[in-house]
């Protein structure tokens, strides 16, 4: 029970941090690459404050994290958050339907010789 | 109506996930693509970017299977297995472990493939059993990790498709 409680609390935040556009934006920029806030600004006609703001709440959520470096406080993504937030069901679904996929070619292949030995012998 | 493809998964318990798939194809030629390595290396590849370097089937009960994929990156995944039950062609059941780098899954997973020929079309069924909810996830999470890490252009589509956020809050 407390375990479900927390996870549940925390997908309400990984949803309340991505329901905004800004924020979303911000998390596409990280995947390619950690970025200081300065960097994270330019994109946006908004000030620095503001987006510390938007960094904040992904901070909060679990979503980012900041790197080592002391002066430029970089953020980068945490992927694991994310994976867990956008359905890890649904993704782990995708990887083994694309195998199956190629399996179902392959079990055609595996037909088509088998029909042909069958003609041969007969 | 088609019922061949589509892969239906589900969470029937919190330590389970069970599998079912539609081929197209006789059981036994199923079960070879399953268990022969040369055959499992033409399918069994995984994320986009993923080869498999290593297939090693020894098939018989007690006998071991050691998978290893690389990724474009350099990473390394790999899954080790021992067959517990082996029924040609309808049922096997191996207990596995995923590793991840250097990283090994903690626990065992036990994984029953039971296969039902009808028609000429095979139901494949695979119930994977977790040694906890949180092996489970952690399995699947970390395992997902790496996929992301290993395309992030797909997961930054995924963010801007609405409706992709939305199921997944569904599910949740």
């Amino acid at each position: 029970m407390g375990y479900a409680m927390k996870r549940s609390q925390r997908l309400d935040a990984v949803f309340g941090a991505l329901a905004d556009p800004t924020r979303r934006a911000i998390i596409v920029r990280l995947a390619s690459g950690q970025a200081s806030v300065l960097e994270l600004a330019r994109p946006f006609a908004m000030s620095q404050p503001a987006i510390s703001k938007h960094l904040k709440v992904l901070e909060r959520a679990g979503l980012i994290s900041r790197g080592r470096d002391r002066q430029r406080r970089p953020r980068r993504l945490e992927a694991k958050r994310l994976a867990e937030a956008t359905g890890w069901l649904e993704r782990y679904r995708r990887i083994c339907e694309a195998n199956f996929q190629r399996l179902d070619s392959l079990l055609d292949d595996l037909k088509m010789k088998e029909e042909r030995r069958k003609h041969c012998k007969s | 109506m088609k019922d061949t493809g589509t892969l239906k998964i589900t969470t029937p318990g919190d330590r389970e996930i069970l599998m079912t798939r539609v081929f197209d194809a006789p059981r036994h030629l199923v079960f070879r693509a399953f268990t022969k390595p040369e055959l499992l290396k033409r399918w069994l590849l995984g994320p986009p970017g993923w080869e498999m370097v290593v297939y090693e089937v020894d098939l018989k009960v007690g006998g071991t299977y050691h998978f290893r994929w690389r990724n474009t990156d350099g990473t390394e995944m790999g899954m080790r297995g021992v067959y517990r039950e082996i029924v040609p062609p309808e049922r096997v059941v191996s207990a596995e472990s995923f590793e991840f780098g250097c990283d090994t899954q903690s626990g065992e997973q036990l994984g029953t493939t039971v296969l039902n020929e009808q028609g000429g079309k095979t139901t494949l069924t695979t119930r994977l059993l977790y040694p906890s909810k949180e092996a489970r996830d952690a399995t699947i999470a970390s395992g997902m990790e790496k996929g992301v890490k290993a395309s992030y252009d797909r997961l930054a589509e995924l963010l801007e498709k609405p409706e992709a956020r939305a199921q997944s809050g569904a599910k949740a």
